[in-house]
C-alpha cells in the first residue's frame, strides 16, 4: 500500500520556479509534470533537483498510456524509472487513458471503453509499469468526452476493481468527476461515494470551460464552487489526504494560487473536524 | 469493437477525420470527438509555435500556421514526447518553401538550440586539468551537445538579428556554404561558424584521432609553424568554450577513417 502524505501542493510551472527557488514557499509539496523532465539533462533536470532539495516532489505523467492495446513503451518506462531513481518521488501517477496505438501518439488523454477486455489490458499494463519502476503508481480518473454504449462497469467500478487487481493507488480528480458528471449525466456524488476511498492518495482541484456541447477540463481558472462542494462532500470519507491545485494555462501569479491553496486547507480543516 | 479496434479508429479520426470511424464509434460521440479533433490540432500548433518563435517571426502567423498544419496532416506524432513532435518540421518547410531556404535554415537552428537545451550533462576539462598531458597520445572527448550544421543561407544572421530585434538582412544564398558548430557551455547555448579547416580538425578529434597525429594531418597540409599556431588555438577555444569533456592520453587510439 503506498504511504499516505497529508499535504497541501501545487503543480510546478516554469512561471513559478523563481519563486519556489528563491523563497520557502508554504507549500508542503510540488507536483510535476514527468514527461518535462525526462531529458537528458540540461537546466530542467537541474532545476528539478534543485527544486527537490528543498519541496517533496511528486511526478504526474501525461504519456505512459496505460489504456493502449498494444502495451507500454519500453523506452518511456527506462526513462520514468531513471528520474523516479534519481528525484525519489512521493507519488508516481498518470492518467486512466490512452495516447498511443501501433506507432502513433496523439499526445492527449483519450477514453476507454470500460469493458473487461480493456480492464485486462489496462490491469497488465499497470502491472508492467509497476514492475519497470519498481513501485505501486497512482492512477487518475479522466475527464472524458464521449461515452461507450456496450460497457461492462462504470467508470467508478472499473477503477474500484482496478485497485483491488493491481495494487496501485487513485489520484481523485475531483474536476475530472465534475466534467464527466456533466457530460455524461451521471451523478458525481455517486461517483465520489464509490470509489475506492481506501485508495486514494492524493487529490487534484482545477477549473474548467464550457464548451459549445460539453464541458472541457481546460485547467486555466480557478476551482469553480462546485468543485469545492465535491472536494467537501468527498474528504470526509478520505480522511487527511494530500491536496493539490492544479493549473495548466493562463497561470496567474503564485500568490493566486496559495490563496486556492488556503482554500483547500480551510475546507479540509473544517471538514476533518467535523467527521471527528 | 475490440479496443485495438476502437484504437484504430480514434487514430483514424484525429489523423484524417474519418468519418467511416466515427460511424462505427458511434454517432452519438460527434460533439466530444469533435473535442479530441480540436485537442490533438491545437496542441500540435502550440508544440510548433513554442519550438520556433524566430521562425514564425520571420515568415508570418499566416504563413507559419499554414505549414504548421500541413505538418501535422502530413506527419504524425509518433514519440513519447511532444518536444520531438518539430524534428521534422525543418524538413517540412523546406519541401513547402524551396526558394526561400533560409526559413528552413532558421527553423534548424531553433530546433538544434532545443535540443541541445537538455543535452546530457558533462563537466568540461578545466585548464587547471591539462598538466601533465601527453599531448601526442591524448585523445579529447568532446560534450554530446555538440551539434552542427551546414547553412547555404545567411540563416543564422537572420536568426541572430530575429534574437537581438534588430532588423534582419535580406536574405540571400551564400557564396560558400557555412558550418555553425552549436554547444552548450553551463546552461547557455552558444553557436558560432566554424572555417573548414577548424571544421576538418574537429570532426576527426571528435573520432577519436589523438592529438599528435592531428597536428601531423594539418602540418602536411599547411606546414608545421601554421598548423600549431592554429591547432593550438583551436585548442584554446575548445578549451575555454567548455566543449572538452575529458582528455585521454593513456593509450593509442584507433585511427580515424
Amino acid at each position: 500500500m503506498i504511504p499516505s502524505f497529508p499535504g497541501f501542493g501545487l503543480g510546478l510551472r516554469k512561471e513559478h520556479y523563481a519563486d519556489f527557488l528563491d523563497h520557502r514557499v508554504a507549500v508542503d509539496f510540488l507536483e510535476v509534470i514527468s514527461e518535462n523532465f525526462m531529458v537528458d539533462g540540461g537546466r530542467p533536470r537541474r532545476i528539478l533537483r534543485d527544486i527537490r532539495a528543498r519541496y517533496p516532489v511528486a511526478l504526474h505523467g501525461v504519456s505512459m498510456s496505460i489504456g493502449s492495446a498494444d502495451g507500454l513503451d519500453r523506452a518511456y518506462l527506462t526513462r520514468l524509472r531513471a528520474l523516479v531513481d534519481d528525484i525519489e518521488p512521493l507519488f508516481v501517477s498518470d492518467h486512466l487513458s490512452w495516447s498511443r496505438i501501433e506507432g502513433f501518439n496523439s499526445h492527449d488523454l483519450l477514453p476507454l471503453p470500460y469493458t473487461q477486455e480493456a480492464f485486462d489490458i489496462v490491469c497488465a499494463n499497470i502491472d508492467r509499469a509497476q514492475n519497470a519502476l519498481g513501485r505501486a503508481m497512482l492512477i487518475e480518473n479522466p475527464s472524458t468526452y464521449i461515452e461507450f454504449a456496450p460497457a461492462d462497469m462504470t467508470e467508478w467500478q472499473f477503477i474500484d476493481a482496478l485497485c483491488a487487481h493491481t495494487g496501485c493507488g487513485l489520484l481523485l480528480d475531483v474536476n475530472n468527476v465534475f466534467v464527466s458528471a456533466s457530460n455524461h449525466r451521471f451523478d458525481p456524488i455517486a461517483y465520489l461515494d464509490a470509489v475506492p476511498h481506501e485508495r486514494v492518495r492524493q487529490i487534484h482541484l482545477a477549473g474548467h470551460s464550457q464548451g459549445d456541447h460539453l464541458l472541457i477540463d481546460t485547467h486555466d481558472q480557478s476551482v469553480p464552487s462546485s468543485v469545492w462542494q465535491l472536494y467537501a462532500h468527498v474528504l470526509p470519507k478520505l480522511g487527511p489526504v494530500a491536496t493539490m491545485i492544479e493549473r495548466d494555462d493562463a497561470i496567474p501569479p503564485l500568490a493566486d494560487l496559495l490563496a486556492e491553496l488556503s482554500t483547500a486547507r480551510r475546507i479540509a480543516a473544517g471538514k476533518l473536524e467535523e467527521a471527528a | 469493437m475490440s479496443l485495438l479496434a476502437f484504437q484504430r479508429d480514434m487514430r483514424d479520426w484525429l489523423l484524417r477525420e474519418d468519418m467511416a470511424a466515427v460511424d462505427r464509434i458511434g454517432a452519438a460521440a460527434g460533439p466530444g470527438l469533435a473535442v479530441y479533433q480540436n485537442n490533438y490540432r491545437t496542441q500540435l500548433v502550440a508544440c510548433l509555435e513554442m519550438s520556433f518563435p524566430r521562425t514564425r517571426a520571420w515568415i508570418g502567423e499566416d504563413m507559419f500556421l499554414r505549414a504548421a498544419v500541413h505538418h501535422i496532416d502530413s506527419v504524425p506524432p509518433s514519440s513519447w514526447t511532444l518536444d520531438a513532435y518539430g524534428r521534422d518540421f525543418p524538413a517540412t518547410l523546406a519541401q513547402l518553401h524551396p526558394d526561400d531556404a533560409e526559413i528552413a535554415e532558421i527553423a534548424g537552428i531553433e530546433l538544434a538550440l532545443e535540443e541541445l537545451f537538455v543535452a546530457a550533462d558533462s563537466p568540461a576539462v578545466g585548464l587547471d586539468g591539462l598538466g601533465g598531458v601527453d599531448w601526442d597520445r591524448a585523445v579529447l572527448t568532446f560534450a554530446p551537445s555538440i551539434d552542427l550544421l551546414h547553412l547555404n543561407t545567411n540563416g543564422l544572421a537572420i536568426w541572430s538579428a530575429l534574437i537581438d530585434q534588430k532588423e534582419p538582412p535580406t536574405p540571400q544564398y551564400l557564396e560558400t556554404p557555412d558550418v555553425a558548430l552549436l554547444w552548450r557551455q553551463g546552461e547557455q547555448c552558444r553557436i558560432r561558424c566554424v572555417d573548414d579547416a577548424e571544421l576538418q580538425v574537429l570532426l576527426k578529434a571528435r573520432c577519436g584521432m589523438t592529438f599528435g597525429t592531428l597536428c601531423r594531418d594539418v602540418a602536411q597540409l599547411l606546414g608545421e609553424e601554421t598548423s600549431m599556431t592554429l591547432v593550438g588555438r583551436w585548442l584554446g577555444l575548445w578549451l575555454s568554450d567548455h566543449m572538452v569533456v575529458a582528455i585521454d592520453d593513456r593509450e593509442q587510439a584507433a585511427p580515424c577513417l
